[in-house]
This record gives structure tokens, C-alpha cells and sequence, in this order.
């Protein structure tokens, strides 16, 4: 039985990076693949876990017209990819001084006026690793719904491959940053409880119990760690 | 009657005016205007090259959209496409037509948006001008009238989007009478303008020849005032901004020219059935309210 497991774990898939021929274990993720295959990382990763967006990778299958985007770290190698890693999307990034900014209807477009181009052909969205509506959040930028494009960025981890397969060149991370920026700055609600408390710090109303925990053990530090109430999860216990 | 709506960016922008008069003034007829989910914009100036089929994605892709609607069970066999915006309108219609009568193009669209329901041709776009002429009636709005603009001369203006090229049009390209009917069942006045479907200028507006527009701008108010108007309506936020807003330039151009109110043809609907505050007059560049307090028409009576 474990030795049936350990030839299964054996399995080897055929991939193409940049046109080469490999062969690497099935179950890698195309990051490893690469590794595996001789390649090392200088630029194109970051931590591994799919957060940072430094890792986009473009491929095609063996007999399959489409053009596929992903993720290298969180994407699984399949027998007939052909593939390339995309280290760095070139796009221009709008200077303004948030400060400055009016957070009107024409704020996006003012600075990013290619948006007006989008032809809403959702290339973009196929493209998202993240899966977020990238058109929908073009497209809620060009009629100056700020609050819409922020929301529907939100998720967005800068990758670049929406804007390298845009046709109408649109470098959609930074539009839906400058979004989130004017939102934040601007409309979002103020959180009070955040104000209140940064009011008390200052006010030195824990710097007691600072003090305490540096002066403690690394013992019982611990203790005191593992037994922490975290929020949330006294509140479900109905 | 519950129909679906395509609003457009400037309707959400610039013309918040436009929008917020026609969903009262429409509810007020018994309309309910949803608006569709997840719309685009239509592409804002269709393509008049047959083969450059990418630029007839963002009409068709919003078209399908109705067809999903009615999927989903928010419409009821329901396939007009009510848009107010004119120039969308005339993008929408013409790709429509474009589409289902090439079934190349058609097939070519429909396998480029790979991850949307096919196109199935079924939706016919209306201009909610057709909508209050074809199925509501003049008579019928005549009759819903609870302050007629009385005293009100008023002249219609199309502009090219409503009536050009022909098959798109709502009416007769050289001689429309719709406006002047929706006009006259409001209980005001129709003036008619010679130049009343004379090219505004169009986009020259954000170019380096504002001029062009603000010239264009002059002759058409003109030749309503020299009729009698006093105010001038359409169905375009493109228009309206060039006859609008324009009439700062115009002043500069021709001395002793007077500033004219252009509204929007539901915010006269809106006044008219009592709902001046959604009317929303303080959206116009030139300010409509004395003229209309002038008539006795502000502070008339309002629909709860
Ligand atoms: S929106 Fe664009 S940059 Fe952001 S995660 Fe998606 S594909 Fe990457
Ligand atoms: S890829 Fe570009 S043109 Fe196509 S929908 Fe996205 S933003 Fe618009
Ligand atoms: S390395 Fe950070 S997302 Fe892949």
C-alpha cells in the first residue's frame, strides 16, 4: 500500500517552460515546477501564498485555443502547459497628491482617461486570478461610481494581467487603487471605535500593561498568548 | 408595466437630471423602469465599419443582459430595451440591427463572449419617447396631467441621434412631431424650430473647437425664439450640454444674446405631474426657475 502511494507520488507530467520540453512531478504548483526544472526565482516571486502578485503566469494547453492567466504559486502544473512567467507588467502609474484630489465624478477619468476606451470585451475579468469583475470595476469607473469601483477592486493583488491582455491598454490595478484611495480618504464611513481608541493610547491608558508583558518570561508570555480570548470567537458559541 | 432600463454613464454623471425626472415621471404612468444589472457602457459612438465588429460587444453584451433578465424571472417576457439617453439609444438600436441582420457578426460576437448566455437577437430597443407615444398615448398622458404648463412655449429639440440614419429613428427624420405632441399633452405650448434637427456639434465640444458649438448653439436658439420659445427640450445629455452649457461661450461670441433654459424632456414631465422637486432644475446650467416662476409654474401643487 505505502509503496503504491509513493510510485502514484511519482507521477510525472510534461510542461514547456518558454518552449523547452520538461518533465516534473504531477501535483507541483508551477512555481515549483519552474524551480524544479533548474529555473531560480531572482524576480516573479514573493510569498508564495498567493497574496502578493508577483507571480503571474500566462500559458496555453496542449490542443486548446485558450490563453490562460494565473498565479505560479497557486496554480498546479498540467501535462501539456506551455508557459511563461510575466515577472513585471509595464503600465503607467497616475501621480496625484490624495490630498488634493477632488472626489467627484470626473476624479478617475481625470487622471486614467483611457477607461473611456474600455469596449467591455471582459478579457480583463477572464484574466483575474483573483476572480474579481475587472470590467465591471472599469466600467463603474467611467461613469464615476468611486464607492462600486473600490468595492469591486477590493481584491485586487496588483498582478497586471488584466492590463496586459487589455485591448484598449488600461492599467486597471492602479484605476481601481486610485478608487480605493478616494474612497477611503473621502467616503468610507469613519470608524469611531478606531478614533476613540488611538485616543486612549495616546493617552497612555495601556502603556502599564506594556511595560508588564516586557518585563515577563518567555514562558509565560506563551501561557498567556495561547490562552488569549480572540474576537469573534466568544461571540459564536450559540 | 415593468420594463427593463439602460440608463448609460452620462445619465449617472452629468445628466442625473435626465434620469431622476423619467423615473417619477414614469412611475407616475405606471412604469416601472428597472435598471439592468451589470450594464456597460454602450460604446458611446458605434462603429460605421461593418467589419469592426469589437466595437458592437459592449452594445450586444448589454442586450443580453435583458435576455437574462427574463432568464432570471425579473422580467416577464419582457424584450424592450427602454433607454432615455438618445445617443445611446441610437448606439444600442443600430448595433441591434447591425447584429441580427448579419448572422456572421452575430456569430462572431456571440463566440467571442465566451462566458455570456448567446445573443439571441430578441430585444428590441426603444427610446422611452416611442414607450409614451406607442403604448402609453398622448391621450392617456393628456389625462395624468395635474398641473398643465399652461402659457408654456416650448420648442423641441432632436438633434441628429433620435431621428438618423432611418431605420434607427423614433420618427419622420425631416419632419418629427412626437416632442411636439409629448409638449402639447403637457398642457404647454409646441413652437416649432426650423433648426430643430440641425447638428449641435456634436463631440467639437471637448475639442479645440468649442466655437463650432457654441455657434451651432446660437442658431438653434435662435430660430426657436424668433417662433416664440422660451424654452427648449431633448432627449441627449450631449445636446444638452451643447445648447446648455455652451450658452457661456455663446454670450461671449454674440453680443446682446440671451440665455435660454434647455430641459430635459422628463423634467417637463416631472413639473407637470407634480413633482417639481425631482424635476431637479438646479441641474441645468441655465437656470430654468425664473422663467418657470415668470408662468406660475414653481410651487404648483406636488404628488406625495
Ligand atoms: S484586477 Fe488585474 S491586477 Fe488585480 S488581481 Fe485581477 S488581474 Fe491582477
Ligand atoms: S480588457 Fe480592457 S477593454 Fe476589455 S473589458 Fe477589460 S478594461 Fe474593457
Ligand atoms: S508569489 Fe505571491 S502571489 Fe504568488
Amino acid at each position: 500500500m505505502a509503496r503504491k502511494k509513493k510510485i502514484e507520488n511519482k507521477k510525472m507530467v510534461r510542461i514547456y517552460i518558454m518552449g523547452k520540453e520538461y518533465l516534473v512531478p504531477a501535483g507541483l504548483t508551477i512555481m515549483k515546477a519552474i524551480e524544479y526544472a533548474g529555473y531560480r526565482y531572482i524576480r516573479g516571486a514573493g510569498c508564495r501564498a498567493g497574496f502578493c502578485g508577483a507571480c503571474a503566469t500566462v500559458y496555453r494547453k496542449l490542443g486548446d485555443y485558450k490563453l490562460y492567466a494565473n498565479l505560479a504559486c497557486q496554480t498546479t502544473v498540467e501535462d501539456g502547459m506551455y508557459l511563461v512567467q510575466l515577472p513585471f507588467v509595464p503600465a503607467n502609474k497616475a501621480t496625484y497628491d490624495i490630498e488634493k484630489v477632488k472626489p467627484d465624478e470626473n476624479a478617475i477619468l481625470q487622471y486614467y482617461p483611457e477607461v473611456a476606451r474600455c469596449v467591455s470585451c471582459n478579457t480583463c475579468t477572464k484574466a483575474c486570478p483573483q476572480g474579481l469583475e475587472v470590467m465591471d470595476y472599469i466600467q463603474a469607473a467611467l461613469r464615476g461610481d468611486i464607492k462600486k469601483t473600490a468595492e469591486l477592486s477590493f481584491d485586487c493583488i496588483q498582478c497586471g494581467l488584466c492590463a496586459i491582455r487589455c485591448p484598449a491598454e488600461i492599467a486597471h490595478y492602479h484605476v481601481g487603487q486610485l478608487a480605493r484611495r478616494i474612497y477611503g480618504k473621502y467616503m468610507m464611513p469613519k470608524a469611531k471605535h478606531l478614533q476613540e481608541r488611538i485616543k486612549e493610547i495616546e493617552a497612555g491608558k495601556f502603556d502599564d500593561e506594556i511595560k508588564k508583558l516586557m518585563k515577563m518570561g518567555v514562558k509565560r508570555l506563551k501561557e498567556l498568548y495561547n490562552k488569549r480570548e480572540i474576537e469573534g470567537e466568544a461571540v459564536e458559541s450559540d | 408595466m415593468k420594463l427593463p432600463y439602460y440608463p448609460g454613464c452620462t445619465l449617472k454623471k452629468n445628466a442625473k437630471n435626465f434620469e431622476k425626472a423619467a423615473i417619477v415621471a414614469a412611475k407616475h404612468l405606471g412604469i416601472e423602469l428597472v435598471e439592468l444589472p451589470r450594464w456597460n457602457c454602450c460604446g458611446a459612438v458605434s462603429s460605421l465599419t461593418s467589419d469592426d465588429v469589437m466595437h458592437h460587444v459592449a452594445a450586444i453584451r448589454n442586450l443580453v443582459r435583458v435576455q437574462q433578465m427574463n432568464d432570471d424571472g425579473i422580467l416577464d417576457n419582457e424584450y424592450r430595451l427602454v433607454v432615455l439617453c438618445a445617443m445611446c439609444f441610437n448606439v444600442l438600436k443600430r448595433s441591434n440591427i447591425l447584429a441580427t441582420s448579419n448572422a456572421n457578426m452575430l456569430n462572431t460576437i456571440n463566440s467571442f463572449m465566451d462566458t455570456e448566455p448567446d445573443y439571441e437577437g430578441t430585444v428590441e430597443v426603444k427610446h422611452f419617447l416611442e414607450i409614451l407615444r406607442d403604448d402609453v398615448g398622448f391621450d392617456a398622458i393628456k389625462s395624468k396631467v395635474i398641473n398643465p404648463l399652461k402659457g408654456l412655449k416650448v420648442s423641441a429639440y432632436y438633434g441628429c441621434t433620435l431621428l438618423r440614419p432611418r431605420e434607427v429613428g423614433i420618427d419622420d427624420p425631416e419632419a418629427p412631431t412626437i416632442m411636439e405632441r409629448l409638449i402639447e399633452s403637457l398642457g404647454a405650448e409646441p413652437v416649432d424650430n426650423p433648426y430643430k434637427s440641425l447638428c449641435c456639434g456634436s463631440y467639437h465640444t471637448v475639442g479645440s473647437n468649442k466655437e463650432v458649438v457654441a455657434r451651432r448653439a446660437y442658431r438653434i436658439i435662435e430660430g426657436a425664439r424668433r417662433n416664440g420659445a422660451e424654452a427648449i427640450i431633448t432627449s441627449c445629455p450631449l445636446c444638452a450640454f451643447n445648447l446648455d452649457n455652451r450658452q457661456a461661450l455663446t454670450e461671449k461670441l454674440y453680443p446682446g444674446f440671451k440665455r435660454m433654459p434647455i430641459l430635459y424632456f422628463t423634467q417637463l414631465m416631472a413639473l407637470a405631474f407634480g413633482y417639481e422637486s425631482e424635476a431637479s432644475f438646479d441641474g441645468n446650467f441655465v437656470d430654468p426657475i425664473p422663467l418657470l416662476e415668470e408662468k406660475g409654474l414653481i410651487g404648483m401643487k406636488v404628488q406625495k
